[in-house]
């Protein structure tokens, strides 16, 4: 069973171009080091051993944005931070996603004051929000596949 | 969002020596996001060739405004905001936070609930060190030990949860005690805890402690001396490495410290690999602090029963009203503290906690500073890492153990 | 017997310079002082009385009282003796200044920086006095009790577009 069955004689597949291209995409994701504060800690939790995110083809994390594709925002952005939060995200080449990671990041959480920024979403689009202070490594692997869906169900035309 | 703001070195060049503005030294940006400075830190290095010879760090990328925000909330709810600080060193926080209180409104906390904070408070400090343990060794490309060390993590966690049911921003000591009794399976878990650890603290010395390139490495790098190091206000691992035995749980006992009997680990030349059989040697003294405190666990109450400042349980508000009227008051005001102000040291993993608390007699705390080791630390990073090269500053930043939450507030 | 060099100790700071205890500060045993003193207190706590270790420095702002606005609050603790004390300077709130104890403590560089930043208390003779936790343009010290707290407004059904007005969004081009 499996693709050697699909193939027949002649080794060929024909599937369309859309779930090639979104299947690759989706499982050879490589996020970008970008670990705030609590919620980064989490997120190292989430790459160690007892919940391992290389599973899902997060395998490294990349401390250049030229050379990954996924931002996890972990931690509160204060407002100094946040022209670089922005330049990083420009410096990300398309396709390009974000996941904002607990509160901080998606609402500013606990802290509601002239020192942060409300919610990630003030500089840069977002596609998933997790949830919790901070949230547990479970959640945050619930964020990362259901970001993996939205991205197996984009279609040709949005990707220009 | 404006175009970001570019700094020019005519506002730096008082940090910069002649030859940066000449062209003869390399300024370098160690910029907010980087792999290995923990945190966003930015560092500004001025380098000749490989060798530093200024670096001038730039904090203020996780200012949060704690201590602002905690004037606007009452006291109980203020403690949320206490964990979110040292995030590796949350029941140390909220147990330095409660002990002001409990200093300003005298109240008294029952032994049990002292053992408990004591046991919780050496679990965070073995569980910091392990952080600092896998990232410091990460950093220096030895990247195996970082998945050892987050898998011992994983069952202090576990005990985290099962007391108060998260794993990290616990808040589980209130003023007056505890947040809730401890549930049964704590002892049990404590134990296979206390049983496994020391085999796998042997486990990460035999990769390292003799390890020729680990001591390549980190030997006769970032050296201060005792004296320099006490001008600069440096406390916890990185003075003990210069030789000061300085331990505020030694010097100025709280929560009971004074019953229980350990060693505080001193080491001689001051360097980083001191700090880092300071921290290894710490993490077993923290092991027999948790086996004295866990044989000598006193039965009793778990929180104090001044009502004026504790909410009465749930069943004594359908006999009496006076508990009804305390829970109402304290669930709507709050408590008041008494008009006063204190200023409580506390040992965190990293050094000196000190929390400065003053109340005017309201229900909201009226000034909170938190005085905390990275802030101080970080200011000595140019003494220590002059003259050395780059790839070590990055070996300095690990055995400082900075946060930058604890820092930047 | 370090309890005896704390009596010491306050008793000749009262003598020599006039100092008198707070009442609102217990613990550590805290004195009141000048602010033209406090650089011949520290000096003198470090070299006469064995105080080595400055472990605090922050202030506290009493406004809407305008004399003295501010209070600083300097913490000192003795190595040798294992004692700890700490030091009140009360100070007016139209452009409050002191001198720097950098001179004396090299740690309190950072601490008074932080001051200046968040209250604006200037401190003459530092040699780096420039914000450090908040971004080089702001303006305004947020630890000042005039400074507002800058929180986001709920938004309900009924006031939700007069304040996404005011908000500062990206998604708010100018047309």
């Amino acid at each position: 069973m499996g693709i050697e069955q699909k193939t027949g004689n002649m080794g060929v597949v024909t599937v369309g171009l859309e779930q090639v291209v979104n299947w690759a995409r989706t499982n050879a994701m490589w996020p970008m080091l970008f670990g705030l504060a609590c919620c980064a800690i989490e997120m190292m939790s989430a790459q160690a051993a007892h919940n391992d995110m290389s599973r899902f083809g997060m395998e490294l994390m990349r401390a250049s944005p030229r050379q990954s594709d996924l931002m996890i925002v972990a931690g509160r952005v204060s407002r100094k931070m946040a022209p670089v939060l922005r330049r990083l995200y420009d410096q990300l080449p398309d396709p390009k996603w974000v996941i904002s990671m607990g509160d901080c990041a998606s609402c500013s959480g606990v802290f509601n004051n002239y020192a942060l920024l409300q919610g990630v979403d003030e500089v840069v689009p977002v596609d998933v929000y997790v949830a919790g202070c901070p949230p547990r490594p479970e959640a945050l692997i619930h964020g990362i596949i259901t970001l993996q869906d939205k991205v197996r169900h984009e279609k040709l035309n949005t990707w220009i | 969002m404006d175009e970001p703001l570019e700094v020019n070195y005519k506002e730096l060049q008082h940090l910069v020596s002649e030859r940066a503005l000449k062209g003869e030294t390399v300024l370098l940006n160690m910029g907010p996001q980087h792999p290995s400075t923990h945190g966003v830190l930015r560092l500004l290095l001025e380098l000749d060739g490989e060798v530093i010879i200024n670096c001038v760090p730039d904090i203020g990328f996780l200012h949060t405004g704690i201590e602002k925000n905690m004037e606007a909330k009452r006291w109980e709810l203020a403690e949320v905001m206490t964990d979110r600080t040292d995030y590796l060193n949350n029941t140390g926080n909220n147990l330095a936070y409660c002990l002001a209180i409990e200093k300003l409104t005298e109240l008294d906390v029952p032994p049990k609930a002292q053992a408990v904070r004591v046991m919780l408070v050496e679990l965070e400090r073995i569980s910091n060190h392990l952080v600092w343990l896998g990232t410091h060794a990460l950093d220096l490309a030895a990247m195996s030990l970082f998945l050892y060390c987050f898998r011992e993590r994983e069952s202090i966690l576990d005990i985290k949860e099962l007391c108060s049911g998260q794993r990290m921003m616990t808040t589980y000591f209130r003023p007056g005690g505890l947040w809730r009794d401890l549930p049964d399976e704590f002892e049990i878990a404590v134990r296979r805890f206390i049983r496994m650890m020391p085999d796998r603290i042997k486990e990460y010395e035999a990769l390292l402690t003799k390890n020729p390139i680990w001591m390549d490495r980190t030997r006769n790098i970032g050296k201060i001396s005792a004296e320099n190091a006490i001008n600069m206000s440096l406390t916890g691992p990185v003075l003990r490495g210069s030789g000061v035995a300085y331990d505020v749980r030694k010097m100025q006992p709280y929560s009971g410290y004074e019953q229980y009997d350990f060693m505080i680990p001193t080491g001689t030349h001051g360097d980083v690999y001191d700090r880092y059989l300071v921290r290894m040697e710490e993490m077993r003294q923290s092991l027999r602090i948790i086996q004295q405190a866990l044989d000598k666990l006193p039965y009793g109450p778990w929180r104090s029963n001044n009502r004026k400042y504790v909410p009465p349980p749930r069943a004594e508000l359908g006999t009496s009203m006076e508990a009804v009227i305390h829970h109402f008051k304290l669930w709507t005001e709050g408590f008041n503290v008494p008009k006063g102000a204190v200023y409580l040291p506390v040992e965190s993993p990293k050094g000196e906690l000190g929390y400065y608390v003053e109340s005017n007699g309201g229900n909201q705390p009226y000034r909170v500073h938190m005085r905390t080791p990275s802030f101080v630390h970080l200011q000595a990073l140019p003494l220590l890492c002059k003259g050395h090269l780059v790839a070590d500053l990055v070996g300095i930043i690990g055995s400082v153990d900075i946060v930058l939450g604890d820092c930047d507030r | 017997m370090s309890e005896e060099h704390l009596k010491t100790t306050l008793k000749a700071l009262k003598d020599r310079y006039g100092l008198r205890e707070s009442e609102l500060m217990n613990y550590p045993p805290t004195l009141i002082c000048e602010p033209d003193k406090i650089v011949q207190v520290s000096q003198a706590l470090r070299d006469e009385f064995e105080f080595n270790f400055l472990c605090e420095l922050t202030a506290v702002d009493y406004w809407p009282e305008e004399e003295p606005r501010f209070n600083l609050v300097y913490g000192y603790y003795s190595h040798a003796q294992n004692v700890r004390m700490a030091i009140r300077v009360p100070l007016n709130g139209d452009d409050p200044s002191i001198h720097t104890i950098e001179g004396v403590y090299k740690g309190a560089n950072w601490h008074e920086r932080e001051v200046w930043d968040m209250f604006g208390i200037k401190f003459e003779g530092h040699s780096d006095l420039r914000r450090i936790l908040m971004p080089y343009d702001w303006e305004g010290h947020p630890l000042r009790k005039d400074y507002p707290l800058g929180y986001e407004e709920p938004q309900f059904t009924f006031n939700f577009d007069e304040i996404d007005k005011r908000k500062h969004h990206g998604r708010y081009e100018e047309a």
